[in-house]
C-alpha cells in the first residue's frame, strides 16, 4: 500500500506506478497498430494517429471517472445519458448567455448533480450501483429529450470550439487534456488517502468499514467524480461536434465500460488503475478506427464493442477465479 | 401500519387495508388522478387500448421477474425483442410463412437466452454487464441485418393474429392471459419453480442439496429470450414492420413493472400478480400521459421516478 508521500516528484512516481501494471495491454495495443498499418495503408498517417488519440482521449476523459466508480466494485450506466444531457444545458446556456465559460460550467455542473445523485442513490438509499443508475440513465435521458424537444442547438464560439477540435503545437487540445486528468486520476488513485480508500472499499468493503474508512462518503465521492468528468466530456463532444442534440450521449455507455474493463479494472472491485484505462480506451478506438479503416460499415460497432465488453468480462471472471482457487 | 393493524385484530377493515401492496396503491392512485384529469381516461376503447398496450411488456416483464429474482437481470431483452422483430419480419418478406417466421423469431430469442444464461450462470460472470453487452450485439446484429431501414410487412396472416378476436375478445390478450397462466403454473406449481425462488434465496444450500441449479438458471434466461421471440410478434403485427430501434429501451419498462410489482434484486422474493399489477400500472401511466399529451420521453423519467420511489420503498421496509 503506497500512501501519500509527501515529496517532490511524487506525480511522476504514481505515474510510473500506474504504468508498470498495464505493460501488456500497451504490447496489445501495439499489436493491433502493426495488424492495421499492415491491413490498410491509411492508418499510419499522421492525420489518422491524431484522430485515433483525439477520439481516444474523449473516451478515456469518460472512462477515468467510470474507473474510480467500478474499483468500489460499482457501475455508473448513466455516464452516456449524462453527456446527453450535459451538452445540452451546455450548449443552450452557451447561446443565452453567450459566454462560453458560463456554458461549459453549466455543463460539467449538470454532470456533477447527476454524480451526486446517483452516490445518494447507492450510498444512502442502499440501492444496489446498476440499478440505480440504470434508473437514472432513463430519467436523465427523458429529461434530455423533454428539454430538447426534437431541436438541435448549433454554432458555438471559437475559443469554446478549440477544446474539441483546436490544436496546439500540432497536437489536438484534448489529448493534453487526456494527459492532465491521466496525472491527477493516478495520482488520486495511487497517492492519496482516498484513492487508497476506494481501492479497500472495493477489495472487502467489511473490512474497509471496521478500519474507519467513511465508505457512504467516498462513494458519493466516486459517483459525483465519474458524473464530473461525464459533464467534461460532454464540453469536448460539444466542441468537436459543434451541434447538440437530445440523442448524442447514447453511443458511449457501452464503449465507456468497455475501456475500463480493456484497461483491467475488475467489476468486483479493487483491481484496476487509470492508466490501464487510458491503453483500454486505446485499444478500443484502435478497432473501431479500424473497422472504419477497412470500410466496415458503422452498424457494426455495437455489436463488435458488446462481444468485446462479453470478452473483457469472461477474462476479468477467470482471472477472480484463479485467484480465489490459489488462495 | 403493519404494527397497528396487528395490535387490534378487532378492526378487519384496517388489518386489511395494511395488506394491500404498495403497487395496488399505487395503480389505484393513478387510475383515479388520470379519469380526474382526462376526460377520455376512463372510457371502454381507451381500457381496451391499455390493455393491447400492455401485452408485449407483460410478456417481457414475466420472465424478467423470474430472472430477477436469481438476483439477476435481462438488460438485453428489449435488443433480443427488437432483433427477434425484424428477423420475424424479413423471413416474412421473403418467404411468407407466419409459422416459420415465429419460429425464426423464437429461435433468436432462445440463441441470445442460451448465451445469456450461459455466461451467467457457467461461467459466473455478473448479470448485468453480460447483458449490457449481449445488448449490443443483438442491437448491432439488428442495424445490420436491415442496413438501419424499416423491413415494412403486409401480411393478412399477421394482421389476422394481432387484429382478430375468439369470443369478443382481442387474440393478444389472450396471449398475454395465456403467457400469463403459464408462468404462474411454471413458478408455483412446479419444480422448476420452486428452485427458481431457491436460486436467488439460497444459490449454494440449492447446490448442495444435490439440484443442477445451473441448468435452472440457464433455463430461467432461455425463457427469457423465447418470450422475447413471442412478443416479437405482436410488436411486428402492431408496427406492420420489423425496425431496428422498435422495442430499444422497453427492457426498462418490463423492469420497472417488475420492481414496482414489489419483486425485489435480493434473496429470491418475488410476486408474479405484482409483476401483472406493475406491468399495468406502467401501462396506465404511459397512456394517461399520453392523454394529457407528455411527451414519451417525459414518460421515461416519469417511469424511472416511479421505480426509484418503489426501490425507495422496498428499502424502507427492508430496513425494518
Amino acid at each position: 500500500m503506497n500512501f501519500a508521500l509527501s515529496r517532490p516528484g511524487r506525480f511522476i512516481g504514481a505515474l510510473t506506478a500506474d504504468l508498470k501494471t498495464i505493460g501488456y495491454r500497451l504490447a496489445a495495443a501495439l499489436v493491433i497498430c502493426v495488424i492495421l498499418t499492415i491491413a490498410s495503408d491509411a492508418f499510419l498517417t499522421a492525420n489518422n494517429l491524431l484522430n485515433v488519440l483525439r477520439q481516444a482521449s474523449l473516451l478515456f476523459l469518460l472512462a477515468s471517472g467510470l474507473t474510480l466508480v467500478i474499483l468500489t466494485a460499482g457501475l455508473d450506466l448513466s455516464v452516456g445519458a449524462n453527456i446527453g444531457l450535459s451538452a445540452c444545458i451546455a450548449a443552450s446556456v452557451m447561446k443565452l448567455s453567450g459566454s462560453a465559460l458560463l456554458g461549459a460550467a453549466c455543463g460539467v455542473g449538470t454532470g456533477l448533480c447527476i454524480g451526486v445523485a446517483n452516490g445518494l442513490l447507492v450510498a444512502l438509499m442502499r440501492m444496489p450501483p446498476f440499478i440505480a443508475t440504470y434508473g437514472m440513465l432513463w430519467v436523465v435521458h427523458g429529461i434530455t429529450f423533454w428539454y430538447m424537444a426534437g431541436t438541435t442547438i448549433y454554432g458555438f464560439p471559437a475559443a469554446f470550439r478549440a477544446l474539441g477540435s483546436g490544436y496546439f503545437l500540432g497536437v489536438p487540445i484534448p489529448v493534453y487534456l487526456m494527459f492532465v486528468f491521466l496525472t491527477l486520476g493516478a495520482f488520486f488513485a495511487q497517492r492519496t488517502t482516498y484513492g487508497q480508500e476506494i481501492y479497500a472499499i472495493g477489495a472487502n468493503r467489511e473490512s474497509a468499514r471496521l478500519s474507519g474508512v467513511p465508505i457512504a462518503r467516498r462513494l458519493i465521492l466516486v459517483y459525483t467524480v465519474s458524473g464530473a468528468m461525464a459533464g467534461l466530456a460532454s464540453l469536448v463532444f460539444l466542441a468537436r461536434m459543434n451541434s447538440a442534440e437530445g440523442d448524442i450521449g447514447e453511443a458511449f455507455t457501452l464503449p465507456a465500460i468497455a475501456a475500463v474493463l480493456i484497461g483491467g479494472t475488475s467489476l468486483f472491485g479493487g483491481v484496476g488503475t487509470v492508466s490501464g484505462t487510458l491503453v483500454g480506451a486505446l485499444i478500443l478506438t484502435l478497432v473501431l478506427n479500424g473497422m472504419n479503416l477497412l470500410t466496415l460499415d458503422a452498424s457494426w460497432q455495437p455489436l463488435v464493442t458488446g462481444i468485446i465488453v462479453i470478452l473483457a468480462v469472461f477474462l476479468d471472471t477467470l482471472t477472480r477465479k484463479r485467484a480465489e482457487a490459489r488462495k | 401500519m403493519n404494527e397497528i393493524a396487528m395490535d387490534r385484530p378487532s378492526r378487519p377493515v384496517s388489518a386489511v387495508l395494511a395488506r394491500v401492496p404498495g403497487v395496488a396503491w399505487i395503480l389505484g392512485l393513478l387510475l383515479i388522478g388520470f379519469s380526474f384529469f382526462s376526460r377520455d381516461f376512463l372510457t371502454g376503447p381507451n381500457l381496451h387500448n391499455i390493455g393491447l398496450q400492455s401485452v408485449i411488456l407483460l410478456i417481457l416483464a414475466l420472465p424478467q421477474t423470474m430472472i430477477i429474482m436469481t438476483e439477476g437481470c435481462d438488460i438485453a431483452a428489449g435488443a433480443v425483442l427488437t432483433l427477434a422483430s425484424v428477423m420475424l419480419a424479413w423471413v416474412l418478406v421473403h418467404d411468407g410463412s407466419l409459422p416459420l417466421a415465429l419460429a425464426a423469431a423464437m429461435a433468436t430469442g432462445l440463441i441470445f437466452g442460451l448465451a445469456n444464461g450461459t455466461l451467467v450462470a457457467l461461467l459466473k460472470m455478473p448479470p448485468f454487464v453480460v447483458t449490457l453487452g449481449t445488448m449490443g450485439v443483438a442491437q448491432g446484429l439488428a442495424l445490420i441485418v436491415t442496413d438501419g431501414q424499416s423491413i415494412v410487412v403486409n401480411n393478412d396472416a399477421l394482421q389476422a393474429v394481432y387484429g382478430g378476436n375468439l369470443g369478443g375478445v382481442p387474440l393478444p390478450l389472450l396471449i398475454g392471459v395465456a403467457v400469463y397462466a403459464l408462468s404462474h403454473g411454471l413458478l408455483y406449481h412446479t419444480r422448476f419453480g420452486t428452485y427458481v425462488f431457491a436460486l436467488g434465496g439460497n444459490a449454494e444450500a440449492l447446490k448442495l442439496a444435490g439440484v443442477r441449479a445451473n441448468a435452472y438458471l440457464v433455463a430461467v434466461y432461455v425463457l427469457g429470450g423465447l418470450m422475447a421471440g413471442l412478443a416479437a410478434l405482436i410488436l411486428t403485427a402492431r408496427m406492420s414492420s420489423g425496425h431496428p430501434t422498435a422495442a430499444i429501451g422497453m427492457e426498462f419498462d418490463a423492469i420497472a413493472a417488475v420492481v414496482v410489482g414489489g419483486t425485489s434484486f435480493e434473496h429470491g422474493k418475488g410476486w408474479l400478480f405484482g409483476t401483472l399489477l406493475g406491468v399495468v400500472a406502467v401501462g396506465v401511466l404511459r397512456n394517461g400521459l399520453n392523454l394529457l399529451t407528455i411527451p414519451s420521453s417525459a414518460q421515461v423519467a416519469c417511469i424511472g421516478l416511479l421505480v426509484i420511489v418503489a426501490l425507495f420503498i422496498d428499502g424502507l421496509k427492508g430496513k425494518k
